[in-house]
């Protein structure tokens, strides 16, 4: 770092004066504050920090779909929650323990949200009757009695910023705008965060704009400063390191572990990656990650359109590479025609859809699980494709591995179903070790091989056990064959339309994809098997449900909980599973999709709890509905 | 942004696909289905030609592929013997350039019909020509839509009573090499599916052309829009109406070429009478022309009543092709950075827990 004459320094930061410590096994932080006001930025930093000190975390960021609505007001509010520990946790946190709010629109937007006896720290300095008016406050809730039930910390931040930053020669307003940096050196303080990380980030950030990242580093030691100065901060927050499985860990987003799992499932099958998309929020951020790894063979083609995307993926897997489409919703929609021709010819393909609240645009940054029926249904005819989804953020690299497998295996479109949830969210990840990972080489078809002996290449010739067809690609002397949307005959591929052999063929792809050798769902139930009720999810509701489990069990209560990252075709053991309760809730963020299917599949009367809210389940909520649904269980079985 | 200047392109269209020593023969590009197409339907000599054509281009038949959507002509891949897919409606240039983009030793053709790219498929036609992908897409205009068996296509004559136009089309056509050049289009040119010799001419243009190629070939529906192009195959009416493209040759035409094309007064092109033009203001054919306005220009003196109808080059100009520079990036990238899949994973942040 420069040495400057007003204040930053090489030294590191180090507190020296004497706070009260208070030792907390877990927090929440919500850092909520105008679109423009870079609270995206500061909560993903204080995350990393949570990181490099070697808690457990989760976060959760929550963003307006548009780029900057108006100033000031509520739909314009951004949030970032992160939530870390000193042991595994699973959610990012129900409520927040402190509300950082940069203005009275990200107050009121929040306030709800915070317990009684949280901790607010708001910029006074844009509490003023404007911006008070413009989201309804009649009076200034910093002024009248409305916050009594919490503990208030009032700090000029855009005044202080400016201050510390008078004599850089940056303009008023400019030097405003590192105020979240103010922000963020004042809860660095407050948990005794290591701050090397965020000084590194901010100067390589802003590494050819120096003025710039020495003004936000003169913001964050102010800030910093600030609640090692000022008395009005009397007690600091210590949160220990977790104690994770051993190993090393990194810091991961779903969308960017989504993103290196597909970097890994072409390595590990050597096949070139050609990623076809249009940007659509919140999958982007798989197209941004993805185009900066050309070097492991990846070209990322950002089309026309979605249907353009996905027609040069399937044109790829064609061509003998690994063809994979990332949207979301809509995107799937528009797609629909081209996942039925990779249906009928038999071509691998991994569709990536990143959920979000529908339908139509609906809410394009918040999350949904509303589109498990169109990933299993959404095509024209008996168009079987096998579904996975994954449950964590960290888990997204390894689902889009198991994806390219059984898109390789089988030779057939994937339908991967993350969510709005995941695919920001972020959380520590243990990274693997690449020799760990599986092996996905592939051969291609380089003989003849017609049944009767002809000599011709059969390009629907099967696997007698994947009964997957051959994969033969142009370029392969001897082998030349047409494939395409009609119906072909079984074996030979030619153009049939003879009504037994369609029978046939609608049978065998249904086949195929029931075949898919998928692992048992597994159980867990620290009862050991006392629990009568299962708690069973699928995608991003994994960590709300399993932090609703632990509260009931906490209470006393036995509960069960199964996850189920392979939805199509489901796990064998399923069936039986879900036989062994009395009671089976499905909580999901749809209409009840999941618990439809499977009360068709086995004829199980699930109870279904949903909700669609945009925003991930609260454990709390879930620790009721589990409660209610054990005690009503009990009751029945008493009567 | 930055922008990197990445060069025109020095090969030519089919430089990366690999050659047979071995002589061919058309046979060997027929396929065992049995073609299906109506009796007299001009897409029975627009495969022939081309079977006849592709042997002599010299390539290893399993480096050719033919991608098609949905329609009469789409159904082409199926006769060919060589690797073939018939996909969806308007989406083959996608599929294609996909295709393309990964391999660029294989000689990929589009075959496509006027439904098909200029009405579903429009979006992915024009998108291609942009990019520039290596890439020959054959437009069969007939004017009509055969295979859902008779209502007016994206080219039909204005009014033109069809099943679903009882009175008369009110749609305005589309001239498809106009449009084609509207999107930037490298190579552009248009033959008559009777016409083997000109036809051939242009396929092999567009063949060695590196970059999106669209050959426009007027084909004949003899079941639902027959006859559509006869007044240029009556020898007498042809001699009056087509105007054969010829590079560094004047623009002449008509009977004894008494008919040729000069400048017109706004800067555009017309025809005329060379007694009355001037020899020395007949206009030169000259193909490589940057600016479109040229080849637009051309393309505008056929109309859709094909009084007068250029046929052969329109355009063919040298400009970066989308599968190449996508595919140096690749290859840039690798150089610059060797992959490393561990190093990726581990990223710059890490804490290891004991």
């Amino acid at each position: 770092m420069s040495t400057s004459p007003n204040g930053t320094g090489t030294e590191p930061l180090s507190a020296t004066r004497p706070t009260e410590i208070s030792r907390l096994d877990r927090v929440v932080i919500r850092f909520a504050g105008d679109s423009g006001d870079g609270m995206q930025l500061t909560g993903d930093r204080f995350t990393s920090e949570a990181a490099a000190f070697g808690n457990d975390l989760a976060t959760l960021p929550n963003f307006p779909a548009e780029i900057r609505a108006p100033q000031g007001t509520i739909p314009g509010v951004s949030s970032f929650q992160v939530h870390f520990a000193d042991y595994d946790i699973l959610t990012p946190g129900d409520r927040p323990d402190v509300l950082v709010a940069m203005n009275p629109a990200a107050l009121k937007a929040n306030l709800a949200d915070v317990p009684r006896g949280g901790t607010i720290i708001v910029n006074i300095d844009e509490f003023n009757k404007r911006n008070l008016s413009k989201v309804g406050y009649d009076s200034d809730p910093l002024e009248d009695d409305s916050l009594s039930a919490f503990e208030v910390h009032r700090v000029a931040m855009s005044t202080l910023t400016q201050g510390a930053l008078a004599e850089t020669g940056l303009g008023k307003k400019d030097a405003e705008r590192c105020k979240n940096m103010f922000a963020l050196g004042l809860l660095s303080w407050m948990y005794h965060r290591p701050t090397e990380g965020t000084e590194r980030f901010l100067q390589e950030k802003f590494a050819k704009k120096p003025d710039i990242a020495e003004a936000n580093l003169l913001a964050f030691r102010a800030g910093w400063y600030y609640g090692e100065t000022t008395e009005s901060f009397a007690t600091t927050f210590e949160v220990a390191p977790a104690k994770l499985a051993p190993g090393t860990y990194r810091q991961i987003t779903g969308n960017t572990a989504l993103a290196y799992g597909i970097v890994a499932a072409g390595q590990r099958s050597g096949l070139p990656i050609l990623l076809g998309t249009y940007p659509i929020t919140p999958a982007s951020d798989v197209l941004h990650e993805l185009s900066k790894h050309k070097n492991f063979g990846i070209t990322t083609f950002q089309a026309e359109d979605e249907i353009a995307g996905i027609g040069a993926a399937l044109g790829a897997s064609y061509g003998g590479a690994l063809g994979i489409t990332s949207t979301s919703g809509p995107g799937v929609a528009l797609k629909s025609e081209t996942i039925g021709l990779g249906v009928m010819t038999e071509l691998p393909l991994v569709v990536i859809d990143v959920q979000r609240g529908g339908p139509s645009t609906g809410l394009p940054t918040k999350t949904e699980q509303a589109d498990l029926l169109q990933a299993m249904f959404g095509r024209n005819g008996e168009s079987p494709v096998p579904i996975v989804a994954p449950c964590t953020p960290a888990d997204c690299f390894d689902i889009a591995l198991e994806a390219t497998r059984i898109a390789l295996t089988y030779r057939t479109p994937v339908l991967l179903l993350s969510d709005g949830a995941v695919a920001n969210g972020s959380e520590p990840w243990l990274i693997p070790d690449v020799e760990d990972l599986p092996d996905l080489r592939v051969t291609f078809a380089s003989e003849p091989n017609a049944t009767d002996g002809s000599g011709e290449f059969w390009p629907y010739v099967r696997d007698p056990e994947t009964l997957a067809r051959e994969w033969a690609v142009p370029g392969t002397p001897g082998l030349q064959h047409r494939i395409g949307g009609l119906e072909k005959q079984d074996g030979k591929g030619s153009i049939s339309y003879d009504p037994d052999n369609h029978e046939a063929m609608v049978r065998i792809r249904q086949a195929k994809i029931d075949g898919i050798d998928v692992p048992d769902v597994t159980v867990d139930d620290p009862s050991g098997g006392k629990a009568r009720v299962l708690a069973l999810g699928w995608g991003s509701s994994f960590g709300p449900i399993g932090a609703a489990c632990r509260r009931v069990r906490k209470n006393g209560l036995p509960i069960a909980q199964a996850h189920l990252r392979h939805l199509n075709p489901l796990p064998g053991n399923l069936g039986d599973l879900l036989r062994a309760y009395d009671t089976v809730v499905v909580p999901e963020m749809n209409m009840g999709q999941l618990a439809m299917l499977l009360r068709a599949k086995y004829l199980i009367d699930v109870q279904s709890y949903t909700k669609v809210a945009g925003l991930p389940f609260k454990a709390e909520e879930l620790e009721g509905v589990f409660t209610d649904t054990i005690t009503a269980a009990r009751k029945e079985a008493t009567l | 942004m930055t922008a990197t200047d990445l060069g025109l392109p020095t090969l030519g269209g089919l430089d990366l696909v690999p050659t047979s020593d071995e002589p061919q023969k058309s046979k060997e590009y027929k396929s065992d289905q049995e073609v299906r197409w109506c009796p007299g339907c001009g897409d029975y000599i627009v495969l022939n030609t081309i079977q006849s054509f592709l042997p002599t281009l010299g390539l290893r038949r399993e480096n050719i592929v033919f991608v098609s959507g949905i329609g009469c002509s789409s159904r082409f891949p199926y006769y060919m013997n060589t690797y073939g897919m018939h996909s969806i409606h308007g989406r083959a240039p996608a599929i294609a350039t996909g295709l393309a983009t990964t391999r660029p030793d294989l000689s990929v053709w589009v075959v496509t019909g006027d439904g098909d790219a200029l009405s579903i498929g429009g979006n992915h036609l024009i998108h291609s020509l942009r990019r520039n992908v290596n890439l020959k897409i054959l437009l069969f205009n007939n004017r009509i839509y055969g295979l859902t068996k008779g209502q007016y296509s994206p080219t039909s004559d204005q009014g033109m009573v069809t099943k679903s136009t009882p009175m008369g089309s009110v749609d305005t056509p589309f001239n498809p090499i106009s449009l084609a050049l509207g999107a930037e289009a490298s190579f552009v040119g248009r033959a008559l599916d009777s016409d083997k010799k000109g036809l051939t001419e242009v396929l092999g243009a567009a063949a060695a052309h590196r970059g999106s190629a669209l050959v426009e070939i007027y084909q004949n529906c003899p079941i639902f829009n027959d006859g559509a192009f006869d007044v240029l195959k009556d020898k007498d009416e042809a001699e009056r109406r087509l105007i054969p493209l010829k590079a560094g040759e004047p623009i002449r035409f008509g009977p004894d070429g008494d008919y040729g094309v000069t400048r017109s007064a706004w800067g555009g092109l017309e025809a005329g009478k060379v007694s009355e033009i001037g020899e020395d203001n007949l206009v030169v054919h000259d193909p490589t022309i940057e600016d479109t306005a040229y080849a637009f220009a051309l393309s505008r003196l056929g109309g859709q009543d094909l009084q007068q109808t250029p046929t052969g080059i329109f355009r063919q100009v040298s400009r970066p092709t989308y599968d190449d520079q996508a595919r140096a990036q690749v290859q840039q990238a690798a150089e610059a950075k060797t992959p490393d899949l561990h190093a990726l994973l581990r990223g710059k942040d890490t804490w290891t827990v004991t």
